[in-house]
Parts: structure tokens; sequence; C-alpha cells
């Protein structure tokens, strides 16, 4: 389909602020008379809170005051796990206690270190197996996982957990729990039998836990002014996040201006409120003072509070028949919960597994642990992207072990257009998968590369690797608003957040190709939310480029069918005579009885009601987008629309190809060539979802090589608080170019055929990585990611790394 | 349990950390470095820097960070601080066309120093830097909070180096951290750059 916007790149209105230095991030404001806010954090991992003797501090010339527990929860702090605005039941080190302001950060500093708080120490535990062993230490006061029960308590015997630890199947009767401890699909017993003449493996991995480390600190900025709270703040999702953020706060949702025009990176934790409470404490303390209130974070704090992946402690069993078919997966996930709790991703991994394999049978157990580390929150394909370094060296060996392809085994498993996936056989909305495959294939010359697969030339030998990344990235249900004034002009309200993706641009082109509006006729209505922004979803779930086009798309058809009506009944005959076209509004029959743009808005405001949003506004719509709505009715011809339910599963899908050269006397590998190709439906801005792969791909380096929590055993202290020490990807631990592509087919469940794709990309980057790092080393699996120079190295040496027992939060085998 | 007082870990920790050099990583001493409070006793001075081809009188404490003088003294906010720890490079100026961080330099150092920030690259009539300008054609930011500190950077390599290959704009960005991952697009960009002139 030719469109007039969609699959054509653009420059986004805030790339020019983005060069110039210009658009502003939440620590950018000042206001007259802020005073500045420092916490006061937990020094160690699993403590009660005694006392707080701020008397000193308080006494402290330029001190204002101090915010603690009691007053942001009057009525007690939650009895859940999850971030709290601040807590006196600390469960890791550098969980905010309390905050002081003053007049400058230094004399918040000063009277901080002036405070005594009297903890009662409690017992922590850094690696899950530790606490879920019979007498092993809780994470929690109340137990080691929370779910619908409250506060409850796993164990296993010691044997059950060395036996686990030693990479042994967990007993049948092994205790499950976590947000989604088990699941079935098909018939396993079945599935393995099938495999018996063709190939199985068991074995044992661990992927470790690591901090998303965004860029922009959670830094953020309160006032209130006639009572409204303004809110400079951080976010993945404008209106979802501030519609949240409302209730932890405390304040009307009318009375929240929650302010964004950037955000420095999110990656998942600044989706939703709950993951960020800490901008709370500027707007409570603001109210508290009577000041305006700016509390920076610095790289330490974003550490403690920014969230992190959750590590897993696997087994997993994998039955291929002799035509390469997965017949059977069994996977049981010990997931490292934080101290904080966490998701589901051990959940999200199996479901990962049945659909971009399309596994006939699948059991998922797990238990979901927590430990006094890091806040666990989504990042980046939660789940998906921890097993697909694991599963892909795994196709390997069956394929090698089948005398198959390594690509044709990925074809005989792919997901199609048709396909069900996932506990509940969820019909994907459309899929492509094999097409992916063989471009990947054919851009990299898959073939043609296979005569240097394993060739030494030195201490240096050549690996190969494919890898292929899944996320489900598409949701419904929400809202869609445009305007147009008398000058014609287009204002697309939307409150997608901007966090880099680009997409809350890209999705408002979807209100511009319905219009057929010229784009610089356009202006995207963004950043505040007094702005009146519609509801959107939380963007994570790669959900921004599916969900919101549907709905700036519906918001423009809902403007397009009044400017029939009001054209039929102003010029005569019924509104399906009209079209549109070049900014008018025209009979089909003859083009020259028609309105301008200009002309149907202006009319539409003579006429209001409906027209306006002053009456028959869409049922459903979403409180936050009512309140949107009323502020906007009157003012300009509207256009608003809620998106209905819809139930099927769009997917986005990554296939990767790279070529390693790995040296067998370092364990060092240099990336020679890597290519990845997207496959999420019909593309709507190519440069973004360039940047979505090749943003992907680093962040797949970084999982397969790199990023690693580590603590401090004995006290609990984390050392990958910086950059530096967490191993965040750099341009000379990437590749100088990377070759992107896309299958660019529509999904016919969006009305510009389009699906998102920002999570997958990363984990078929992951997958091909220790794919090719198993080639280079004749095929063995490690079972881990990352995969360090280190493990390596003892691999090649003939130490067993990789069979030594399960660890996590820690040097593997320490 | 016995109730114990963290004022001991944290002096503690804070001696620890001071004996083992890495001062530049601890909170505390980053917001002394802000400088927004003079330590008692100490000499606070009125200097003039060129910043962005201007002079500027301005109050610098002794201890403060030139990225702390930039952002809230003379409100050039466009230098990010990612990390206040010399690791991100979110906050590179140039000084005397040398891409520096401008979170581990005090800012006392360069009072004779040409001080160049992000701000002061777009010519008197909004026409973009080269470098600004290979960005945005090649879509290189994706949140944007590193971008400044990348484009200062490419514009260094730029001055030193007009016509680099791209393993030579890799290596001379190498310094200024991606946590989106956006290092292709951002080399396309400097190479764009280098093209425009």
């Amino acid at each position: 389909m030719a469109y007039m916007h969609i699959g054509k790149d653009f420059v986004p209105p805030d790339v020019i602020g983005k060069v110039t230095g210009r658009i502003r991030y939440a620590e950018d404001y000042t206001r007259e008379g802020m005073v500045y806010a420092r916490l006061l954090t937990s020094p160690i991992p699993h403590a009660r809170v005694l006392d707080i003797d701020a008397s000193e501090a308080l006494a402290m010339d330029g001190v204002y005051g101090i915010l603690k527990a009691d007053e942001v929860y009057p009525d007690g702090e939650p009895q859940s796990t999850g971030l709290k605005i601040l807590t006196n039941h600390p469960t890791l080190v550098g969980e905010p206690i309390l905050a002081l302001a003053a007049v400058d950060e230094k004399t918040a500093e000063t009277a901080i270190a002036a405070i005594n708080v009297t903890f009662e120490r409690l017992p922590f535990v850094l690696d899950p197996l530790d606490s879920i062993q019979e007498g092993g230490p809780n994470a929690f006061v109340d137990g080691n996982t929370f779910g619908q029960q409250g506060f409850t308590e796993a164990k296993w015997t010691a044997d059950q957990v060395a036996s686990f630890r030693a990479g042994n199947a967990p007993a049948e009767d092994a205790p499950t729990t976590g947000p989604i401890p088990t699941f079935s699909i098909g018939d396993l017993e079945a599935g393995f039998a099938a495999a018996e003449d063709g190939y199985i493996y068991e074995g044992s991995f661990t992927t470790a836990g690591y901090p998303h480390h965004s860029m922009e600190p959670r830094s953020a900025m309160a006032y209130w002014e006639d009572g409204k709270l303004y809110l400079h703040g951080t976010s993945q999702s404008l209106t979802a996040l501030a519609n949240d953020m409302a209730g932890i706060i405390g304040v009307a949702k009318e009375d929240l201006v929650f302010i964004n025009a950037a955000t420095g990176g999110g990656f998942g934790q600044r989706a939703r409120a709950a993951s960020i409470p800490s901008m709370a404490i500027p707007a409570k303390f603001s109210q508290k003072l009577n000041r305006p209130v700016m509390m920076r974070i610095t790289r330490e704090e974003e550490f403690t509070i920014g969230g992190a992946r959750q590590g897993f402690q696997g087994w997993i069993k994998v039955g291929f028949r002799p035509d390469g078919v997965m017949s059977a997966c069994d996977m049981f996930v010990v997931s490292d919960n934080g101290g904080k709790g966490g998701g589901a991703d051990a959940f999200s991994a199996a479901d990962c597994i049945s659909i971009l394999y399309q596994t006939e049978a699948v059991r998922f157990r797990g238990a979901s642990i927590a430990t006094n580390t890091a806040h666990r929150g989504a990042q980046r394909g939660p789940g998906q992207n921890q097993i697909a370094p694991i599963i892909a060296p795994i196709m390997d060996a069956a394929a090698d072990a089948l005398g198959m392809s390594r690509l044709d085994i990925r074809v005989v498993n792919s997901a199609q257009t048709g396909d069900v996936g996932g506990p509940q056989g969820t019909p994907l909305t459309s899929a492509y998968m094999p097409e992916a495959l063989r471009q990947a294939a054919d851009d990299f010359d898959w073939e043609g590369r296979q005569s240097r697969r394993r060739q030494r030339s030195g201490s240096k030998v050549t690996g190969l690797g494919i890898g292929q990344g899944y996320h489900n990235a598409g949701r419904s249900g929400q809202d869609g608003i445009v305007m147009m004034g008398a000058d014609g002009r287009l204002k697309i309200h939307s409150g997608v957040g901007n966090l880099g993706t680009y997409s809350y641009a890209g999705t408002s082109r979807a209100a511009a190709e319905a219009l057929k509006m010229p784009w610089e006729r356009c202006d995207i209505i963004t950043g505040r939310t007094d702005n009146h922004l519609p509801i959107t979803s939380p963007q994570d779930g790669s959900n921004s480029i599916f969900t919101n086009t549907r709905t700036c798309y519906g918001a423009a058809m809902d403007l397009v069918a009044k400017m029939k009506e009001i054209a039929a009944a102003d010029l005569g005959g019924e509104p399906a005579d009209y079209d549109i076209s070049e900014e008018r509004v025209h009979q089909i029959a003859d083009a020259s009885v028609g309105m301008t743009y200009a002309e149907v808005a202006q009319r539409a405001m003579e006429l209001g009601g409906r027209y306006t949003g002053e009456a028959e506004l869409p049922e459903d719509l979403h409180e936050w987008t009512q309140i949107a709505a009323s502020r906007l009715a009157g003012t300009a011809f509207m256009g608003i629309y809620h998106d209905p339910a819809h139930s099927n599963n769009p997917p986005g899908f990554t296939v990767t190809c790279t070529e390693i050269e790995l040296d067998l006397e370092t364990g060092k590998f240099e990336i020679l060539d890597m290519v990845s190709i997207g496959e999420c439906g019909t593309v709507v801005h190519p440069q973004g979802l360039k940047n979505q792969l090749v943003g992907g791909a680093v962040w797949g380096i970084g999982l397969s090589a790199l990023e690693q929590h580590l603590y401090d055993p004995q006290n609990g202290l984390p050392a990958s608080t910086g950059y530096w020490q967490s191993k965040v990807p750099t341009y000379l631990d990437t590749p100088a170019r990377i070759d992107t592509g896309w299958v660019d087919l529509p999904d016919p469940e969006n009305p510009v055929g389009a699906r998102g794709i920002g999570e997958p990309s990363q984990g078929s980057v992951s997958a091909a990585l220790t794919a090719a790092i198993s080639d280079a080393l004749d095929g063995h699996i490690f079972g881990a990611a990352p995969i360090t120079t280190d493990m390596i190295i003892n691999h090649i040496s003939g130490t067993r790394e990789d069979a030594v027992a399960l660890a996590q939060n820690n040097y593997r085998g320490v | 349990m016995q109730p114990v007082n963290p004022q001991l870990t944290r002096r503690r920790f804070i001696k620890g950390v001071i004996a083992s050099g890495a001062v530049a990583g601890t909170t505390s001493l980053w917001y002394a470095a802000n400088g927004q409070s003079r330590p008692a006793g100490a000499v606070e001075r009125m200097i003039r820097l060129n910043v962005n081809g201007q002079d500027r009188t301005v109050d610098v404490a002794p201890q403060e960070t030139l990225a702390s003088t930039l952002r809230y003294k003379l409100g050039l906010t466009g230098t990010k601080l990612g990390c206040n720890r010399g690791e991100c490079g979110a906050c590179t100026v140039l000084v005397d066309d040398v891409p520096t961080y401008a979170c581990s330099v005090l800012t006392h150092s360069f009072k004779d120093g040409r001080i160049e920030t992000v701000e002061g690259l777009e010519a008197p009539d909004g026409t973009l830097h080269p470098v600004q300008q290979g960005f945005v054609e090649a879509l290189g930011p994706q949140c944007g909070y590193c971008t400044p500190g990348q484009v200062m950077a490419a514009v260094g390599l730029l001055r030193a180096n007009p016509n680099p290959t791209r393993e030579e704009a890799r290596q001379g960005l190498a310094g200024n951290l991606c946590r989106c991952g956006s290092y292709d697009s951002y080399l396309d960009g400097v190479m764009r750059a280098a093209e425009i002139g």
C-alpha cells in the first residue's frame, strides 16, 4: 500500500533540541525559591528503623526540614513488596529512609551526616538458592516471596537445593511460587518420546541480573501553585505514568501537571509509576515546605532505585524430533526477585519458547525468590531476552546432531501467520519469521560464510551465530484525540512518552496519514499533561507503535467522518458521497464541491456539540482522557476515539546473524560482522526502527558478554553501581557497523499494518552472540549469560567453569 | 539482633573510599563539588571564563567542577551529568578544542581556557553545526541525554581530524557512553558531518 507518511523518514520535532542541548530534562529546570532535597539511604541490606534523631540536623542553618516514611504513609507502609517512596523497612542497600531539604545540596549532605538512625540489623541474602534452602535467610521479615497470599516462605530441602545447584532436574514435586509459577501446554511425555530418535538436551543455566542504568538519573523537581502540583519528572509513558503517579502522591488527577518533554532512557523501568515512586518525594516535600523542591539523584542512587533485570538459575530439557521440530521443552527457573519484588520474567521466558519455536509441548515451573539486592523491574524483554542466549546454542547442538543446517532448524520451528502460542494458545495477529530468517541469511550471506566456520588463524578462531528474538508487541483499549482549529492545522494530542524511540512522533503520523495531511501542517501536542493528552498504555512491552497508531488513526478517522457529515449537511448529499484529499473534504462525483479543512473546522466550531467534544463523547473513554477532553471541549474541531480491546497477540520478531573472531589465548572476541532484521509488520519510521535494532544489538552484547550484578557477600554492598563496574557496552565493545533491515509485511490488525520491535532486537543479538561463541568453541554450551572472557579461558584451559554450582549476584562459581 | 548506628558504617565507608583514592565516586564529594555553598574559611573568587566566545565573570568556589559552573551558575544545561564520575562523557565540553569531562575538572583550572559547550555551536542565524546537522540527518540521538556530549566529542574529533575513517571516529568517540546503544547512528552522523564539513 502506498502511504503518504508511513514508511518514510522525517525529522522528529525534538531532535533539534537534542543536538543543540535546548530540550530540557527534569533536572534542567529551576524555580525561584527552590530548595534541594537529599536522601538518607540504608547502609545495610536488610533492617528495621528503630529510631531517627534529626534534632542536630534540623537545627543547622539552611536546613528546611525532613520527610520521613511515616509522613508519606500516615496509615502505614503498604504491606507488599515493591519500591516505597520512603521506608522504615529497607530490604536493600541504598533504599531511601528519609529526605532532607536545605538551601543547597552541600548543606543537605552535611545535615544528613548529623542524623542518627538506629537500625535493627536483620538477616540478609544475596542468592535465591541460599534463601530457598531450609533454614536459609529470607529477604523479607515475613518470607522470601510475595503473591496473592501475601508474604510467604518457599523452602526446599538442602538435598533438593544441592542437586539443583549441581545442574540436576528439580524433583517433580519441587515447590513452585511466584507471579505465574507454572503452566503446561501439550503432552510433555509424548513430546520427549518423539524426540528419543532425534535429539534431547538437558542442562542447567544461569543468567545474570544487571541494572538499567539509564543515562538520566531519575531526578525530579516539584512545586505547588494554585492548588495544582507541577512535577518535573522522567518517564517512558507520559499519561499512563501520570495517571498512576497521581494516586501514589495522593493528588487528584485534575490537579497534577506532569512535565516531561524528554526522558533520558527508560528500558522498562520508567514505564509505570510504581517503579519510580521517588518522584513523590519532591512532590510531597514541596507541599510540606511550601517551596519548590529539587531532588537530584546520583548515579549510585540510580543504581539502587533504578531497577535491574531478574537473574535466572534454571534447568532446561529440550527435545527435537528427527525432522528438527522442537517437540518438547521442560523448564524450571528460580528467578532472583531482588529486594523490592519483580515480575514474571521466567514465565515470559517459557512463553517465548512456546511462541518463537512453536514448541509442541511446554512445561514451565518456577520459583521467584527475593534477595536483598537491587529492585527488579521490567528490563527490555524481561524473560524473553534472558532465555534467548540460552536456547540458541541448544538449537545449534540439535541441528548438528540431526545433520540439519542451523538456519533450517530455525525455519522448521518458526512462527507464521495463523499460528498460536503461549499457555492460552493465543493467536498471533500475523507472523513472518521464515521471511525474516531468509532475509537475514541472504543479507549476511549465511550460506557463503559457512566455509569459515571454526576456521583457525593463529590463536584466533571464527564463530558464526544466528539468533532470534521475540516479544509481544502491541496492546489496545487506549484513547486518541486530534484537534483542528480554524487555521486547518492538525493538532495530534499524544500521551506517548518521549524516551528516545520517537514513537510519540511515529504514531502521530498515523493521524496525518488518515487525514492525508502534509506533515508540516501537523503539530504534535505533548510534553506536559496540561496540554490535555489522552491516556496511553504504559510504554513497556514494545507496544507503542501498534497501540498508538490505532488510537491516532482512529481519532483522525473520527474527524474525517465528522467532516463528511458537516459537508453533506452544508453542501448536500450523504456523508458517503464525500472523500478527502489535499486538505479538503469534497464530493466524490465532483471534487469542486467541497470545503477546505480550515472551513470545515470553522463550521464545526460554529456547530459545537459532538463536533467540538461538548457532547456524545465515545463510551468507555478512560477517566484521564475524559478530563483532557472536557478541557479541550469547545476550543476546536475534535476527533476522539476509544480503541476497543482486542485479544490476539501482535508479535515483534528479529533475526540476527553474526561472525566473531575469538582469541583462544585471551578469551576475548571481536564481532566482525552483524546483520539484524526486524519483523514488525509495516515499517512506520525506518530510521527509528534502525535505531531500535542497533540499540538492541548493543544491549544484546551487554547481556551475552558483559553485564552482571556483583555484590559483596559479607556485607551485601553492591559493587557495580557505576557504568564502569557494570560494563555497559561502549563504542569499542560493539562493531563499527551493524547492518539492519526489515521484512515490512503488514499486520492485518493494525490500521497501518504496524507492530512494535524494541525488545526482541536485544534478544536476537544476544542469541546470535552466544551461538557464535559456542560455535567457535566446537559447540561447547556454557548455559550462561554473560559468557565472560574468564569463563572462556577457563573452558579452553580445561577448567570446568560452566559445571560449577549455580550462583547469583556474584562471579559465577565463586 | 543488636541495634547498630549507621553513622559508624557511613564514616567507615567514606574513610575507606578516600583511602582507596576513589573519591570521585562518592556522593558527598559530588555535592561538595557543586559549590552551592562556600566552605568555612575558603576563599571565594570571581573569575573570568571564556565560554562560547564570550567572557563571563562568575563566582566559582575552589572545589567547583566545570560542569557545575556551566549548569548551575551559567545556566548552560545542555551539558549533562550522567554519572558525575568521569565514566559516561555526557558532560563533555571542549577546552581549547580538546574534549574534556566537565564533571571531573575544576573550573579554576580553566581561567585562561577557551570553553565551548553544545549551546555555542549553532550559527547566530540558527544554522546547525555540521556535527549537529549530521546527527539530525542520521537520527543519531535516541533519548538524547548523552547527545550533547557526543556532539562535543565529535566536534573535537573533526577539528583534529576533519576526515576520519569510521574506525577513527569510533575510537575518537569511545569516551562517550550511550545507554540507548545508538553508536552506529552516531557514527553515521559523524561521517555525514565530515562530508558536510
